[in-house]
This record gives structure tokens, C-alpha cells and sequence, in this order.
């Protein structure tokens, strides 16, 4: 076996390891399990009031991937955080901290998760 | 020769068994529905002994989900979030007939000769009248407000004359349409205060009152007068407080008269609001445990029930309506999103979603009567509300 190979495999395995390590380290801290099953249960359930259970939409605008594609996503954790004076959308910081409304954010993006 | 003579008679009986449900004859003034909002579920219940009596599945999202009732009280029309209209025989326990006739629903009522069932839509803003029976389409009213603009509806309560009135959130406005001729019906419109979020009207069909979300106040259409148009009651009641965050709107329905009064839901506020269904003055407030969002008189209205928006909504709050004071504090369990009052009032249903149960219980003494599962249910609707205006 080439020895030289066999070193090129193994930084290169290394790299990747690292670049991997560094971007996950850059995105928010993941909430404890428990909590993300009282979070998607918070969406769900009780956001649902005005956005729909499915999140399809109400009072509230639909919170879909597709409708929220183009909003930035320090703009819906604001949101989410503050509420948006002039509508019926309050701010829900008395329940959750940013770094929670950055994981519903994260999620909302990607198709959230459905009630167990 | 024989057995081939019994064979028809046979299959008969047995197609017969099949079909109807041992219990089918019945009376249907004590049947109900409870909402399974998560699994577009009804459960068909019945208040005589308090009992379920089964389940029909298959009814699409029932967040935000209401039900009216067909006027001899055998089918209920249930309206789901997703734009489904489901009429299901309470007696058959079967889906009758489904249509999907909205992209985003919240509600609907039938007309006074019960021949019309009208929902109420966001998605595409408007009213749509349908045949009872068959659920054929027999007009579309468009919410439009602007050229091409067109508002979510709320509000929509059943008042005689084949009228309807409901309110539009995104236009300030209060409208009648009046389906004496039902494939042309005619619509009147009527200025209101700002951001109406629902609607009911009195069990005398007269007055029409739209609670507001973007001011403090209630705007009132009498129908016996509506050329004097919409007024304000309860005008910035919210005055000198600040207001909090709203984290569920109230809702309104003709429940709210009680002992001459009416009880509201104040909007951001720990309150229920009084005032004389004479002269509209406000009478009173009564300070509660959280922001109201049902505020539902017993039927014979010696008291007011109250349940509470999100982070409150373990608790229920009785308040005496002589003394206008809450005489009891209780919770039946997590996240009570409605209650349902049996025809004359003796017992009440409540909800609890995240207690997965139902809660019975004596209005009189106040002691849970028996507790029913559900799976996380919300609405509770009985067929006496087939026989009453505005339902």
C-alpha cells in the first residue's frame, strides 16, 4: 500500500472532521429535547389559535416554507420575540428566548415538525 | 323450499343490521359533537347520560373547527380550518356528504327555514350559501372591499328573514345579505369600528354586535333600524390601562345576554365587560384571572362562565350575575378551550386539549359530574343549537 496515499486520506478525513465541527458550532444552540416537544407543541397548538394547526394560515399569515422563503431570519425571530405593532401578532419573549425563536425559525424554514 | 322462501327476508334483516346502528332510533335533542381538532375527528355524544356514542373520522383540519346543526337536530355541519363543510348523521354516525369549499375557513350558520347552510371564509374572503341537503353551491358573496381586495370574515350569525350578518376584519365594516332569493342575494354594507374580530347577535335576532380588535370599544347594529347604521358602545373602555398582549382572540356568540346585561370579553385586559342591553351604557367590570375569551352566560343567565387565552387557560371563573362578582375558581384541566352548557344549564361540558378529556360538571354545586377522553379536544357544539338564533 502507498504510505503517501494512505496520509493524503487521512488529513483530508481530518478536514472534512474539522469543517464539519466548525459549522456546527456557528448555528444556534440546539434546545434539550424536551423542550423542541414543548416548542413544536407551543406552534402548534397555541400560535395555531391564529396561524392554523397546520400552520396554513388565519388571522395570522401562513407560516409554510414557501411564504416565509424570503423574509430574513433575524427579521421573523424579531418578530416571534416582539410581535408586529399594528397587527394582531404579539411578542411571545415573556414564553421563549431568541435562541428558541431561532430553532422555530430554522424549522418554520424547513417544513416544521408534527405533534406527537 | 322453505330456506329459499326465508333467504330474502334474511338478507333484509341482515343489509338492515349493516347499515343501522342498534340504537338509531332515537331522539336527537340530547346528541352533540366534540371537536377532535388534531385528528379531523368528531366524537358524537349525548347528554342524557352523558355518554359517547362513536366517532367519525376523516374530516380534514379542525383547528379553529365549528359546527350548526340541521334543524331537526340529525346532522351537523362541520366547517373545518382547511375549507371542508362535512355534514354528518349524528343518528348513522356516517359522513352524509363532504365538500371542500374554501381554502381557509372558520366557521357557518344556517338560515332561519333551515334550507341554506352559509360559511364564513378567509380564504377566498367571503360567504358562500349552500343547499342543505345536498350542499350544492347556490352563491358566492366575495368580502371584496376594493377593487380586487377582498376580506376575511367574522362573525356570521344567522338572524330572520334568510339574512345573515358578519363582519369584515380587513375592511371596518359590518355587512347584511339577505338570501330571500337564494341564488341572488342581496348584500347591504354597514361602516364599523376598526378590525372587528367577531360577532353575535342577540337571541332575539335584534341587535348585531361586532367586538373590535383595533380599538376598545364594540360596534351595534340594530336590525330592527339599520338605516341608523353601526354605533359604538363600550367606547375606549380599555382607558388609562395598558393593554397586553393578545395571545388568543375572544370569541362572541349569542351567549352573551344574561340578567338584562351583556358580558363581554374585554380585548387585552383581565376583564369582563357589562353593559344594559337597554341603553348600551356599561354597568360594570369585573376583574378575572386572565385575558376572557369565552364569557358564556348559563341559559337561564344566573351565571357567566369564563375561560381564559393562553398562558391562563387552565382556568374556568363563575361569575354570580347578581352579585356580579366570581364565585368560583377551578380548573378542570390543561388548555380549556370551550365550553358547552346543556339546554337548560344544569351541567356544563368543558374541553381540556392538553388533558386529552372532557369535563362534566354541576352547575349548581360545581362538583365534576365524570370526565370523558378525547383526543385533544376543543370545540363542544349540542344540537339545542339548532333551535336557536344566531348559533
Amino acid at each position: 500500500m502507498d504510505r503517501s496515499l494512505l496520509l493524503h486520506v487521512a488529513v483530508l478525513l481530518g478536514l472534512t472532521a474539522i469543517a464539519v465541527g466548525t459549522a456546527q458550532s456557528a448555528e444556534a444552540p440546539q434546545p434539550e429535547p424536551a423542550r423542541q416537544k414543548a416548542l413544536v407543541h407551543m406552534v402548534r397548538q397555541d400560535c395555531g389559535s391564529c396561524h392554523g394547526m397546520r400552520l396554513t394560515g388565519g388571522l395570522g399569515p401562513a407560516l409554510t416554507p414557501e411564504r416565509l422563503a424570503a423574509w430574513p431570519d433575524d427579521s421573523l425571530v424579531a418578530t416571534i420575540i416582539h410581535g408586529r405593532p399594528g397587527t394582531a401578532m404579539p411578542g411571545w419573549a415573556r414564553f421563549l428566548n431568541e435562541s428558541e425563536a431561532g430553532w422555530i425559525v430554522a424549522r418554520l424554514k424547513h417544513g416544521f415538525p408534527p405533534l406527537d | 323450499m322453505r330456506l329459499a322462501a326465508l333467504l330474502p327476508a334474511l338478507a333484509l334483516g341482515l343489509a338492515a343490521c349493516a347499515s343501522t346502528p342498534p340504537d338509531a332510533v332515537r331522539g336527537s335533542g340530547d346528541l352533540g359533537v366534540v371537536i377532535e381538532r388534531a385528528a379531523g375527528r368528531v366524537q358524537i355524544v349525548e347528554h342524557s347520560h352523558d355518554s359517547r356514542l362513536g366517532t367519525v373520522a376523516g374530516l380534514g383540519d379542525l383547528s379553529h373547527a365549528h359546527v350548526a346543526f340541521s334543524r331537526d337536530g340529525r346532522y351537523a355541519y362541520v366547517f373545518g380550518r382547511d375549507g371542508g363543510l362535512t355534514k354528518v348523521d349524528l343518528l348513522t354516525r356516517r359522513i352524509a356528504r363532504r365538500i371542500v369549499q374554501a381554502g381557509n375557513s372558520i366557521g357557518g350558520s344556517v338560515s332561519q327555514d333551515g334550507k341554506l347552510v352559509v360559511a364564513q371564509n378567509y380564504e377566498p374572503g367571503g360567504i358562500k350559501a349552500f343547499d342543505a341537503d345536498t350542499l350544492e353551491l347556490l352563491a358566492d358573496v366575495p368580502a371584496e372591499y376594493a377593487p380586487g381586495k377582498f376580506s376575511r370574515v367574522v362573525g356570521l350569525a344567522d338572524v330572520p328573514g334568510q339574512r345573515f350578518v358578519y363582519a369584515l376584519f380587513d375592511a371596518d365594516e359590518i355587512r347584511v345579505t339577505d338570501f330571500s332569493d337564494p341564488r341572488k342575494p342581496v348584500t347591504t354594507r354597514y361602516p364599523a369600528g376598526k378590525q372587528p374580530y367577531d360577532g353575535l347577535v342577540t337571541p332575539d335576532g335584534r341587535y348585531f354586535l361586532a367586538g373590535l380588535f383595533g380599538e376598545d370599544g364594540v360596534s351595534l347594529l340594530d336590525l330592527w333600524k339599520p338605516e341608523a347604521g353601526v354605533r359604538k358602545i363600550l367606547s375606549g373602555y380599555g382607558r388609562g390601562e395598558e393593554k397586553l398582549p393578545v395571545f388568543k382572540m375572544p370569541h362572541l356568540r349569542g351567549w352573551s345576554l344574561a340578567a338584562g346585561q351583556v358580558w363581554l370579553p374585554a380585548v387585552g385586559h383581565h376583564e369582563v365587560l357589562i353593559a344594559d342591553a337597554g341603553s348600551w351604557a356599561e354597568t360594570g367590570r369585573i376583574p378575572v384571572k386572565g385575558q376572557p375569551v369565552f364569557v358564556m352566560a348559563r341559559p337561564d343567565g344566573r351565571q357567566v362562565w369564563v375561560n381564559f387565552a393562553f398562558p391562563d387557560n387552565e382556568w374556568v371563573q363563575v361569575i354570580d350575575t347578581v352579585e356580579r362578582r366570581v364565585v368560583h375558581t377551578f380548573s378542570p384541566g390543561k388548555a380549556v378551550l370551550h365550553m358547552e352548557f346543556t339546554p337548560r344549564g344544569e351541567h356544563v361540558w368543558l374541553s381540556s386539549r392538553d388533558s386529552n378529556r372532557v369535563s362534566i360538571v354541576d352547575t349548581a354545586t360545581f362538583a365534576v359530574i365524570k370526565e370523558l377522553p378525547a383526543d385533544a379536544p376543543s370545540g363542544i357544539f349540542f344540537t339545542a343549537r339548532a333551535q336557536r338564533i344566531g348559533f
